[in-house]
This record gives structure tokens, sequence and C-alpha cells, in this order.
């Protein structure tokens, strides 16, 4: 049988476990597979930092090219996995070519959700995942007046943030009642809606998109169901993502709400793994399925394959966090909230620096902190721990966290 | 240009030409310094790019920020009283020569 790993997809989760391999003494080879012709490179900052212009195209990439020579990485950048046989354990590439491996990895991200409404295809919609839509965007930006985002989530909210930093007209178009309510409690909604505001920034909750109408095919105004239009030279789409499970479901391997795998990552064949945003693994915390979108996911569980592979397995049980930076403003999140029956705040909305403490059955599930980085951090010890901390002592800022977390054991 | 010279665990030293305002943290991952991983690339949301800042240098550097000083708590090998996170650390002439050790491990 072959040996070697081969990682279909060099996004966050791809990059870090070829990394991790090489880290960990793995000596057999490695391949890792993109399907975009750059160099591995961190996604947070397209919508942050890079759409700002404080961060050029080369701070992004992990590490330079010569990292993967230097460590016997065989990167196909723009390369695509098509089919994965099984039985004879090879990938077959759209180039025709064919890898075989010993342990295979799917990390094949997730892809934009579409918007299904007329005029959804005009010149300056666009969509923000890659490198390339996002200088595409930068470059449209720079030139636009009025600029509608539509979505209400992290994505959104952080490009509305930047246009209307650039001092740009900006609107933002949710279709749910609140701001970020898949993953925030009202009150830090609310926080965030305040925030925007205040930058001047047009936020409309509980609105359905109906049409982008254009003039000579460009998009010109985005109108709801009640007849209300906004003008709009940009129309910047952020509704969410699809994970990528075509080949694992093609392969006959188990597909949920992602590519399913087990508490080791392994989907149902015990040479696949599947991590990342494609991926749906049983939460540690929440005692659910779950499909995480972020840095945390990809980068623990790529870290874990990687240990994995190279002779030491465990479960995974790492903490899942989050962040946004919206203007001045940073959000952290810690743990999972969804499912919650309590949530206690700490510290003053009106301050600009406050936690809310989420907690179900009595037992504290998660934090998210607005410019209260202590807690976010502190807060990661405590619910890893599954230390009991009242309700009361978390609303109570005299009640010193640091020293209760500093009693637990290191993690 | 200013150096940094980043010594391992194991004690092996790497110096690295870093120019003005270049993170520490950044100079590293181009210059193949595999002791620092910058999980979350500089934003301080994880601690993966901790290092132990020699003790001749620590107070040239500017105080570390609230935010900072939180993910220290949180480091994978205890922090130490010289002990920072590379990507807030920004090179300038006067830190010519600086020095820093990296910790065993990062997670």
């Amino acid at each position: 049988m072959p040996g070697g790993v081969v990682i279909v997809g060099s996004g966050q989760a791809g990059y870090q476990t070829a990394a991790s391999l090489r880290a960990a003494g793995y000596a057999e080879p490695i391949t890792l597979v993109g399907e975009e012709p750059h160099v591995p490179y961190q996604r947070p900052p397209l919508s942050k930092g890079f759409a700002l212009g404080k961060q050029d195209r080369e701070s992004l990439e992990f590490r330079p090219a010569n990292f993967y020579r230097d460590h016997s990485i065989d990167l196909l950048a723009g390369e695509k996995g098509v089919t994965i046989d099984r039985a004879a354990r090879n990938v077959l590439l759209a180039s025709g070519r064919q890898l075989s491996y010993g342990s295979l990895v799917l990390a094949l991200g997730a892809r934009n959700r579409l918007l299904p409404i007329p005029g959804a295809t005009l010149d300056g919609v666009l969509y923000l995942r890659s490198l390339d839509e996002a200088a595409a965007f930068n470059e449209r930006l720079q030139h636009a007046q009025n600029v509608v985002v539509v979505g209400g989530g992290f994505i959104g909210l952080e490009l509305a943030a930047v246009a209307g930093t650039l001092g740009k007209s900006v609107t933002v178009l949710e279709a749910l009642p609140r701001l970020m309510s898949r993953v925030v409690a009202p009150s830090i909604s609310e926080f965030f809606r305040e925030l925007h505001a205040g930058h001047g920034v047009k936020i409309v909750c509980g609105c359905s998109v109906v049409e982008i109408a254009g003039v000579n095919g460009k998009a010109r105004e985005v109108k709801l169901a009640d007849g209300t239009a906004y003008p709009a030279d940009l129309v910047i789409v952020g509704i969410g993502v699809v994970p990528n499970v075509e080949l694992a479901r093609n392969a006959a391997l188990p597909v949920a709400n992602g590519i399913a795998v087990d508490e080791f990552l392994r989907t149902a064949d015990e040479n696949i793994y599947a991590i990342g945003d494609c991926a749906e693994h049983p939460c540690h915390f929440t005692r659910a399925r779950v499909r995480l979108e972020s840095v945390q996911n990809a980068a623990d569980e790529a870290q874990h394959v990687a240990a994995t592979i190279a002779g030491h397995p465990g479960r995974y049980e790492a903490l899942p966090w989050f962040w946004t930076d919206q203007f001045d403003t940073k959000l952290q999140i810690a743990g999972i909230s969804q499912g919650h029956d309590h949530a206690e705040i700490r510290g003053n909305a009106a301050t600009g620096k406050f936690s809310v403490f989420y907690y179900r059955e009595g037992r504290l599930i998660a934090v998210d902190s607005v410019n209260r980085p202590m807690d976010h951090m502190l807060s990661r010890k405590l619910i890893s721990a599954s230390a009991t901390l009242a309700p009361e002592q978390a609303a109570d800022e005299s009640f010193d966290l640091r020293q209760f977390a500093a009693k637990l054991p290191r993690h | 240009m200013p150096k940094v010279i980043y010594v391992s665990a194991e004690g092996e030293k790497k110096e690295v030409e870093t120019p003005v305002g270049t993170t520490v943290m950044s100079a590293a991952l181009k210059n193949g310094i595999d002791g620092i991983v910058a999980e979350c690339g500089g934003v301080c949301m994880c601690s993966t790019c901790h290092v132990f800042v020699d003790e001749k240098f620590f107070d040239k550097l500017p105080p570390a920020s609230d935010t900072e000083e939180a993910v220290l708590e949180i480091s994978a090998e205890e922090r130490q009283p010289t002990s920072r996170l590379s990507c807030q650390i920004k090179m300038t002439d006067d830190l010519d020569g600086l020095i820093v050790r990296l910790p065993a491990k990062q997670r």
C-alpha cells in the first residue's frame, strides 16, 4: 500500500496539516493540492486589514514559497481533486494527474452562497472569499459611492465597516431581525447596530431583498419586497457559505451538513480525514454535531489530524473561538452559545466594553466579549476546564476572574 | 538593517535582518524560523508567536497592550517576566541585535 499524505485544499486547514506534519517529524511525502494559483494565505485579513489597505498580499502568506520546498511539501497550486478511488487509494486531479495516498486529508473549504434573485449576476455585485475576490472588491470600492451590503453577518459587517471607514455611503440589508443573530446575544447585536449607525452606516434588519436592478448590465439599486430601493454602484453579498462536500459524496462517504467525521476527525473510510469548513464533527462542548467556519477550527483540526497521522491519535476536544473586527471594536467569542438558557452581562455596554456569559443548565458554555480581551482569554480557560463559575460571579466585576482562572489546572 | 537573533528552545541561534517596522513574528515566518506558528496572523487571538525577550532588550520595548497581556495568559508554555507576543514587537534601529528565545511549545 502507498504511503504519504495527500491534502486536498490549501486554505488554513490544508496548510496547517502540512506544516504540522513536518513539525511532528513526519518524513513521508506530503502533497498539498489547492485550486487557487497562490501560495497558501490567510483569509481573515481579506475583509479587514487587506481591505483597508493596511496589509499587502505578501503579508497574507502563511509562509513564503520556499517554505514548501525546504520542507519537501509538494505544493500543487491551481489543481483540483476530481475523484477519489478509495480501493486503490488515489486521487484523480483535474489535470489528469493521479496521486496515491496512505492518508488523505480533505480540507476542501466552502464556497459563497449565491443570492438567488434577479440581477444577482450584474456587474458590480461581488462576493468575498478568495484573495482574487478581495482584490476585485478593493479595486471596485475605490470608485464606489453607494455600497449596499447584503447580509449582516461577520463578513458583511466587516466590509461595511471598511467601506464606512473609507467614507462611502453604506447600507446593510439583513433578512433576520438582528445582526449576527446566528451567533451572538441580542445585547451584542444591538451594540453593533449602534456602532455602525454611529459611523453613518445604515442598518436595515428584517428585510427581504428581491431584486438588483441595473442599467447597461451594471448594478444600480437594490430592491426590497416592500418596494424600498437603495441606490448601489457596489453590492457586496455575504449570506453564508456552502461546504464543498462533492468530492467526498462522489466517493460514497457520508455527508450531512458537511463531510461527516467522528471524534478522531476520520470519515467512514479510516484512511480519509475531513477538516475545517467542509467537515461536520461531534463537538465535545455542545455534544452536538457541528460544522464550524473559523481559523481556530481549521488550525486545531489540522494539527489534530497531523498528530494522528504522525502516530499520536486522540479525540478532538479543542474549544471553538472566533473573532471579528469592526471599526475600532473587537468582538471575541469563546465557546458556542447556541442552546443557552441564561445570560449574564459583565461590564457595561454603554462604556463600549462588556462581555456576555452564556449558561446552559447552570454550566458556562460560551462568552462573547466586546473590547474586553482579558475576559475572552480567561473564558477560554474556564470553559475548556469546565470550571464552575456562578452566574453571580460572572456578573460581579469585583470578582477576580484572573485569580479564579489561575487556580485551574493548565490545559 | 537591524538584526533579530532567534534562539530556539534547543539553543540554536539564527540571525535575521529585519526591516524597521516589520514585526519579529513576520520576520520569523519569512525566514524559516519554525518555532513561531502565528496561527491567528498577528491579531492577538492566539499565543502561538510567544517569545521570551532577552532582559537587556525588554525595557526598550513599548509596554504590552491589555489585549497582548490577555493573550499571554493562555500561552502554551507558561509566561515569564519577559514574555511577549512577537507579532506585537515592531523592529526599530534601537532594537538592533534583539535576542528572543522561543518556547519549547507554542500550543
